[in-house]
């Protein structure tokens, strides 16, 4: 019975170019989807559709259940319920590695670096899969390993210049300042040709000019990748200025969907985030 | 723009030729000082099992420094490659009278047996962590060294016999072997009359092999996948890295340069029991790796060499001998923890990196 109450409800674009969203069909769907640790149901009935180039939002007061959700997503959590598609094919059956590959990314809310080892190697990494040469080729240094790896370092310094980072390709990244380790995340997350990328609180710890700077290059990305993104972030500021499609969640369950201006208005969200009102107070 | 991107791409390349040029030179001195009769017999009888212990270091040093899995059962890697390739070498005799032919042949078969086992046991020990993972090690090195106790194994004309001893009431004669065959291995008394074939020079091209894959795997994309696994799994299963896969890797070349490790020092004795390959072999392994730093690879070599000369060098101290070698340990360990002395050093090599790009944007 619990079947037939699934209505997609996707989620409303604001700027509906006509270029740049030819392609309606959505990029990744979630239909009640649903996770519960023993009796605590930490997500459940979470229905949202991204748009191809879609920049969109997922907020709601700490404890909510965004990052589980984003857990999901990536299968660092099996689904307890529902459906995730992607590209219209259900993630069922994949792995973490596997669901990168099929084209989601993600950075994280406490920053996992590769601590030890350079930007330049971090990006690299998550370059992996699209580089081909053998393990002998590897080990005996063969022309495939060269070339390979010329164009790596080559789309590494590319992706790096995104946050203007070139120049500290050589640097550890465990001793990079805060910020520049939340942008070699994102750096790190584009580096696999995601169609997803998803960012868990990337203005966290940033100073207001960072932040300004930070929204700046998420839509520069979205624009020359044309890649859906979707964002945690409790910088209203930010949320509001750059998403087209909000969900706000709260008690592990989407309370309201709409563009910026529709949840501001929205008052289950004001109750949500800032308690019920006195009638006597209004 | 090229040169400057071509320089940053040789430069892990630069800083590994400095490795491989310190051991060819110390090759070279060494066997200067042997020809020259400056090592006498215990000296040189050491040269062996010195590029044996390397190779071990090394290879263990993937798995623990690179990889970041604590394994404590390298030695029993290395028994099987011993075994493998005495087995190999002994059944060889006839067919390829030439040594040093024979010795490549062993410590193939000694490093492929091994990468087999070191393959069955990584199914189910690389799905643990830690501690467990170790504990885990600990008890396949123990038990692959008791499976060998076991083995009785001898060669005549027909081929090998092979009976697996597990009541204990079976000896060599139970081979029935034909006239003109050989016993290779009799149970726990190990394997007997052995023909000596390894050499220094042997060692030394072992260890050089081992250094270029280890050095290699490390600075391709398969080795930064396994360190990445080290740093943080998490983010490196969710940058599309399959966990089972790279560490797997690690693990088998790991077990495969200890099982070449292992041949080489079998055949350089003719008589070796699998009782050497027990746990304080793994630990003594895992101490030179340890003191030589995690994921040092220069380290290793290094304290290899020092660690194992010295317990023979203080041989004049008699029953002090252990005491001034668990000293020595103690002050290392206090040194290179040292913050003092760390940030000396760390200080050291940053100013050695400014001068370098300094001369290579001159340049």
């Amino acid at each position: 019975m619990a079947k037939k109450e699934t209505v997609l409800v996707p989620m409303p674009s604001v700027n509906m170019i006509p270029e740049r969203d030819s392609d309606k069909s959505p990029v990744l769907e979630c239909i009640n989807l649903g996770i519960s640790f023993g009796g605590l149901k930490a997500v459940e009935n979470f229905n949202i559709a991204l748009g191809r180039t879609e920049i969109s939002g997922l907020i709601g007061p700490n404890g909510a259940g965004k990052t589980s959700v984003f857990n999901l997503l990536t299968k660092v959590y099996e689904p307890t319920e529902g459906t995730i598609l992607l590209e219209g094919k259900d993630t069922k059956s994949l792995s973490t590695a596997q669901v990168n590959q099929a084209g989601i990314a993600r950075t994280f809310q406490n920053i996992r670096l590769f601590q030890n080892l350079s930007v330049e190697d971090n990006v690299k990494i998550a370059m992996n899969a699209q580089m081909k040469y053998s393990l002998l080729s590897s080990i005996l240094r063969l022309p495939s390993y060269w070339k390979e790896e010329r164009v790596a370092h080559e789309r590494a310094m590319e992706l790096l210049s995104i946050f203007n980072m070139q120049d500290l390709g050589d640097a550890k990244a465990g001793s990079l300042p805060y910020g520049a380790q939340r942008r070699l995340e994102i750096v790190r997350a584009m580096a696999t040709n995601p169609s997803i990328l998803l960012l868990d609180e990337p203005a966290a710890g940033m100073n207001p000019s960072e932040t300004t700077e930070l929204m700046e290059n998420i839509q520069r990305i979205r624009d020359t990748f044309h890649i859906a993104i979707l964002l945690i972030e409790h910088d209203m500021n930010l949320v509001m200025n750059i998403c087209e499609g909000i969900a706000v969640m709260n008690f592990g369950r989407i309370i309201a969907k709409g563009t910026p201006s529709q949840i501001q208005a929205n008052p289950v969200v004001i109750e949500a985030y800032l308690g019920k009102k006195k009638e006597a107070g209004a | 723009m090229g040169p400057v991107n071509r320089k940053t791409l040789f430069k892990d390349s630069r800083s590994d030729l400095f490795t491989y040029l310190g051991v060819i030179l110390a090759f070279i001195v060494i066997t200067m000082l042997k020809n020259r009769g400056a090592l006498n017999r215990s000296q040189s009888g050491l040269l062996v099992p010195i590029c044996c212990y390397i190779v071990m270091a090394v290879s263990l040093n993937l798995t623990v420094g690179i990889l970041g899995d604590l394994s404590l059962g390298h030695a029993g890697f290395m028994s099987v490659g011993a075994f493998t390739g005495i087995i190999t070498s002994m059944s060889l005799i006839d067919i390829i009278p030439s040594a040093p032919i024979r010795l490549t042949i062993a410590i193939f078969v000694g490093a492929f047996f091994a990468s087999i086992v070191g393959f069955l046991v990584g199914i189910p020990v690389l799905r643990l962590k830690g501690d467990y993972l170790a504990i885990v090690t600990l008890a396949f090195g123990e038990i692959l060294k008791e499976l060998i106790t076991c083995l009785i194994v001898g060669f005549d004309s027909k081929g090998l016999h092979i009976i697996f001893n597990v009541s204990g009431s079976k000896t060599a004669n139970d081979l029935n072997l034909l006239e003109g065959g050989r016993v290779i291995i009799k149970g726990a008394q190990g394997a007997t009359g052995t023909k000596t074939i390894a050499n220094f020079t042997a060692g030394f091209i072992l260890v050089m092999i081992t250094l270029v894959i280890v050095l290699n795997l490390i600075r391709s994309r398969h080795g930064r996948a396994i360190m990445a696994i080290r740093d943080n799994r998490i983010a490196a299963e969710s940058v599309g890295i399959p966990l089972t896969k790279f560490k797997m890797i690690a693990f088998v070349t790991s077990t495969a340069l200890a099982g070449a490790a292992g041949a080489l020092f079998g055949l350089n004795y003719s008589n070796l029991a699998a009782a050497k390959f027990d746990f304080n072999t793994s630990i003594l392994v895992l101490v030179f790796v340890v003191l030589g730093g995690l994921g040092n690879i220069w380290g290793s070599i290094l304290a290899t060499v020092v660690l194992y000369i010295l317990p023979e060098a203080l041989r004049g101290f008699a029953s002090y001998r252990m005491l001034i070698y668990a000293i020595v340990l103690i002050l290392v360990m206090l040194t290179t923890n040292n913050p003092v002395l760390k940030s000396l050093f760390s200080r050291w090599s940053f100013r050695g990196n400014k001068q370098e790009s300094e001369g290579g944007s001159n340049g």
